[in-house]
């Protein structure tokens, strides 16, 4: 069947759906369904049958009900930075655009939360608290532009994750529209609650659960004090041991973040970040708390960098200093294609005493291939991003990094890592589930899903090895797939 | 992101078209500052999302009228430009694929008032007998088309006296400079008043200034709009009336300035190519200039003044210029600048587009007057003509004594005067709510 030629059901489904919303808030038209193809990773795209934009829950819990009546699937969407393809539609079913329900419905500073709608942006939680001094404390590298609805999704890390953890730890309640379109209440506004950890159970969920309508946040009082330092190494090894190191010593830095040359290089040229001269990788320690803490913090790290083999030490001075820093490092992935015409960004956990092992191995990895992989990555919890470069113009280049890639997946789960530490499966790992979680996990998991969502309406095809894929421009197995050397990313 | 374009196959404007398609991996840091995809919340609203539809267009997976209406609703403010990591030239990419898809679904009023502002606009003498007879019907706005109406809203009321420029203009004592200025098309016919605020500043810092007579547009309206041979036509008779014998090319007005400094491009395959390319070397945005030049006179205003920098798009997002006219004003004693919480945000002028997007132009240009008489100023500051046009009409819709908005380089010719506050501008009265 062609894509977007809804069948009779279809057709029926789109005249239900036209009379929930006014017309321009359902999309159906071949250039605004286009725009919905892909998120973050456009290895993957698919058009979806239509688009619908609503305003308020209400809108969300009755186009839930009309696809499960239909076995339409959907999928919900934010501002579609997911690198795991989380949100790639499927060509059968709609797309729901949060973006209309974003609005900050509660700051209480008193109770340090904030109630917020899905489609709002991780920063805009932090800005509309900083009036009180307090913030939203996870913070992924997209997130002037990531939605707390993403986040909770697919619990969204971030460089301050180690210190302050996911988002997991940050979000109390929310309220949720299930996959058959009933309201519900999980978690509360206090920090214990009574009864199983619901809340728990749905953040990480990949939108398989239903939709967080209304969302219960933690906030922190703003760090008084940052001690932000930029470490040159002359090697992965020698800075992945140094994080090894402040970690072992009992210091928690707020955050511990490694970038290789070439992501410096990346970054140096898109926001014009400085780096110590000749190093080849440069470790970012920030310490954070109230003044006191720090200013004895500082002492302590001062030596425990004197005892590694760094060969040059910059400490920002000043707040700009040190948001340049972090420019520098939220940029970087972006910042890659200013470097290489195409690459590939994974995200894959080691235990934090192998990362030097492991980066060591990765880059034997990329000798071999031939492929350039930069790494900027969130070191203090073995967070790694290798970037895979290439350029997709040459033949066969895609495959090969796709199969560098997959090395390096499957390397991190030998070492004792796991295949995502907070891009999530998505389309992307659905098929090295099995190889982390063992087949009766899985299968548990899945009865979990059917539990909730019996038509597996929600976020179909995602995260489930063997589950029908959304259609895919790129159709039918890779010779490299079917010999299990590459999946499919 | 990946392609499956062929830059030779696209023409003149194929390298840059492909380079801009490669460059965006597809990271969504542009949506947050788009202004059409804050108000509409959409994809195909977003700079990431338009780059992907012309790449399917330009792959020929969709046709030109399927995407039409996303383009046509870009502002054009480049304001993601300023917010990509990875470089992407949204505007060559914009302009390129203007002219090479232009295919534009249009009802024939459309195509009618297209043509009107196309045929107008750019020439002084048309633009200025367009806007007497549009004043005629101005009363009867209602009657009108809604897609005609916006042009007669935005008309002004009184129109300034014509100018004459001196070709040169001498300074007394020590020249520093010896500069081009081009007096603009409609900013001549609408604000002379910014031109004569240019001469006098630059003067009194000690650059000579050279106003070639008989100067028309540099062609920025039609280039943007994708209309490049208008666009090159405009652009060699431009270049044939400046004379090389300067330290620079001056422009006030912000929109021309970002053409100019692509002047390379828009001359590409003319016999006035290799003046295009002088050019674009030469040419600087008045502040920018000053700014570089630095002010010899102490300027300042005999009290307190609390000034609102507006930037225009087209010269902080396009040609990167933020910081020299925030210079600038800072320089001035007695002037308390205020900068706006959206700041680097469009006013919904972009052009010709207030006439074009009427309604998202509206929104855009109700807000950001509206957090400007919040901020409770004594007086805007800018550095385009269109913005200026904008800015006054929305701030006039929205409060019964709105600050007046001044170019940049008014409000240093302000501060220069020996004049006292009160008699600063009969035209233009005060806050009274700030002390």
């Amino acid at each position: 069947m062609p894509l977007n030629s809804p069948t009779i059901a279809g057709a029926e489904f789109l005249a239900k759906l036209r009379e929930l919303y006014p017309p321009e808030r359902v999309l159906t038209k071949r250039g605004q369904l286009a725009a919905y193809e892909s998120d973050g990773l456009t290895v993957f795209q698919s058009r979806p049958m239509a688009v619908v934009v609503p305003n308020d829950i209400e809108e969300i819990s009755a186009t839930l009900k009309l696809c499960q009546t239909y076995g339409v699937p959907y999928v919900p969407r934010g501002s579609g930075t997911s690198l795991s393809g989380g949100c790639v539609p499927h060509a059968e079913g709609i797309v729901i655009a949060l973006n209309r329900m974003n609005r900050i419905l509660q700051v209480d500073p008193l109770q340090c939360t904030a109630v917020v709608e899905p489609g709002v942006i991780n920063l805009e939680i932090s800005k509309a608290a900083s009036h009180y001094g307090l913030y939203y404390a996870p913070d992924p590298s997209s997130q002037i532009v990531c939605t707390i609805g993403g986040n909770l999704a697919f619990n969204a890390g971030g460089a301050h994750c180690l210190k302050y953890g996911m988002t997991s730890n940050h979000v109390l309640g929310a309220k949720v529209v299930l996959p058959d379109g009933e309201i519900v209440m999980l978690g509360d506004a206090s920090l214990e609650h009574v009864g199983p950890d619901l809340m728990g159970m749905f953040v990480g969920s990949e939108g398989l659960f239903g939709i967080a309508v209304e969302i219960t946040v933690r906030l922190l009082p703003k760090p008084a004090a940052f001690h932000t330092v930029l470490v040159g190494y002359a090697g992965m090894k020698a800075a992945g041991d140094a994080v090894a190191q402040i970690v072992a010593s009992g210091l928690l830095p707020g955050a511990l973040e490694i970038m290789d040359s070439l992501s410096m290089e990346a970054a140096t040229r898109a926001v014009g970040v400085e780096y110590p001269v000749g190093a080849k990788a440069v470790l970012i320690v920030e310490l954070d708390g109230t003044t006191e803490t720090v200013e004895i913090e500082k002492l302590q790290l001062q030596r425990l960098l004197e005892a590694s083999a760094a060969t040059a030490t910059l400490v920002a001075a000043n707040a700009e200093q040190r948001a340049k820093i972090w420019k520098g490092r939220k940029s970087a992935f972006s910042a890659v294609g200013l470097i290489s015409p195409d690459f590939l960004v994974q995200d894959c956990v080691v235990p934090r005493t192998k990362l030097g092992q492991v980066l060591e191995e990765i880059e034997q990895l990329s000798l071999e291939s031939g492929l350039r992989v930069a790494n900027v990555f969130h070191a203090g919890d073995g967070n790694l991003h290798p970037l895979i470069l290439f350029d997709g113009r040459e033949p066969g280049a895609l495959e090969r990094a796709e199969a560098l890639s997959a090395k390096i997946i499957r390397l991190c789960i030998q070492h004792g890592g796991s295949i995502t530490g907070e891009h999530g499966v998505g389309m992307e790992k659905r098929e090295f589930m099995p190889d982390l979680f063992g087949n009766s996990d899985v299968e548990f998991m899945r009865q979990l899903r059917r539990a909730l969502d019996p038509q597996e309406v929600s976020n179909r095809g995602k995260m489930f090895p063997d589950m029908e894929a959304p259609s895919l421009r790129l159709v039918g197995l890779h010779p490299l797939e079917s010999q299990g050397i590459a999946s499919r990313m | 992101m990946l392609h499956e374009l062929e830059s030779e196959k696209l023409g003149p404007h194929g390298p840059a078209v492909t380079q801009a398609i490669s460059s965006c991996v597809h990271c969504g840091f542009c949506l947050p500052t788009c202004p059409t995809y804050q108000l509409l919340g959409e994809e195909e609203n977003s700079p990431r999302g338009r780059i992907f539809l012309m790449k399917e267009v330009l792959e020929g997976e969709l046709k030109p009228a399927d995407i039409a209406d996303s383009i046509d609703k870009c502002l054009g403010c480049a304001a993601c430009m300023t917010a990509c990591p990875s470089g992407v030239n949204y505007d060559q990419l914009l302009t390129g694929y203007r002219h090479l898809k232009h295919a534009r679904t249009r009802t024939w009023l459309q195509r009618v008032r297209d043509f009107m502002v196309h045929s107008t606009l750019p020439y002084a003498e048309r633009f200025r007998w367009a806007i007497r007879m549009g004043r005629l019907f101005k009363p009867f706005a209602r009657l009108v088309p809604a897609t005609i109406r916006p042009m007669l809203e935005l008309l002004p009321d009184r129109l300034p006296a014509k100018a004459e420029w001196p070709s040169l203009t001498k300074v007394e004592g020590r020249r520093r400079g010896r500069v081009v200025l081009l007096t603009g098309c409609a900013q001549d016919v609408l604000a002379p008043r910014i031109t004569k605020a240019a001469i006098s500043v630059l003067v009194r810092n000690g650059v000579e200034v050279v106003i070639p007579p008989g100067q028309g547009c540099c062609g920025a309206l039609s280039w943007h709009a994708g209309r490049a041979s208008v666009a090159a036509k405009m652009a060699s008779d431009l270049l044939q009336r400046i004379p090389q014998d300067v330290d620079a090319v001056l422009t006030t007005t912000a929109g021309c300035g970002s053409t100019l400094k692509e002047y390379s491009h828009v001359t590409t395959g003319t016999p006035a190519h290799q003046q295009g390319i002088w050019l674009e070397q030469h040419v600087k945005d008045v502040c920018e200039y000053l700014d570089e030049l630095g002010l010899t006179q102490p300027a300042g205003l005999p009290r307190l003044m609390r000034v609102a920098y507006h930037d225009a798009c087209h010269l902080l997002h396009a040609q990167k210029v933020g910081q020299a006219p925030r210079r600038l004003l800072g320089k001035i004693k007695n002037l308390q600048l205020v900068e706006l919480p959206s700041a680097g945000s469009c006013c919904g002028s972009a052009g010709s587009y207030n006439i074009e997007q009427p309604g998202l132009a509206e929104v855009l240009g109700r807000d950001k007057s509206r957090e400007i008489l919040r901020t409770e100023v004594h007086a805007v500051a800018t550095g385009n003509i269109g913005c200026m046009v904008q800015l006054q009409r929305h701030l006039r819709e929205s409060s019964n004594n709105p600050p007046p908005v001044w170019h940049t380089i008014e409000v240093l010719e302000r501060a220069y005067r020996p004049r006292s506050l009160t008699e600063m501008d009969s035209g233009a009265q005060m806050s009274p709510t700030v002390s």
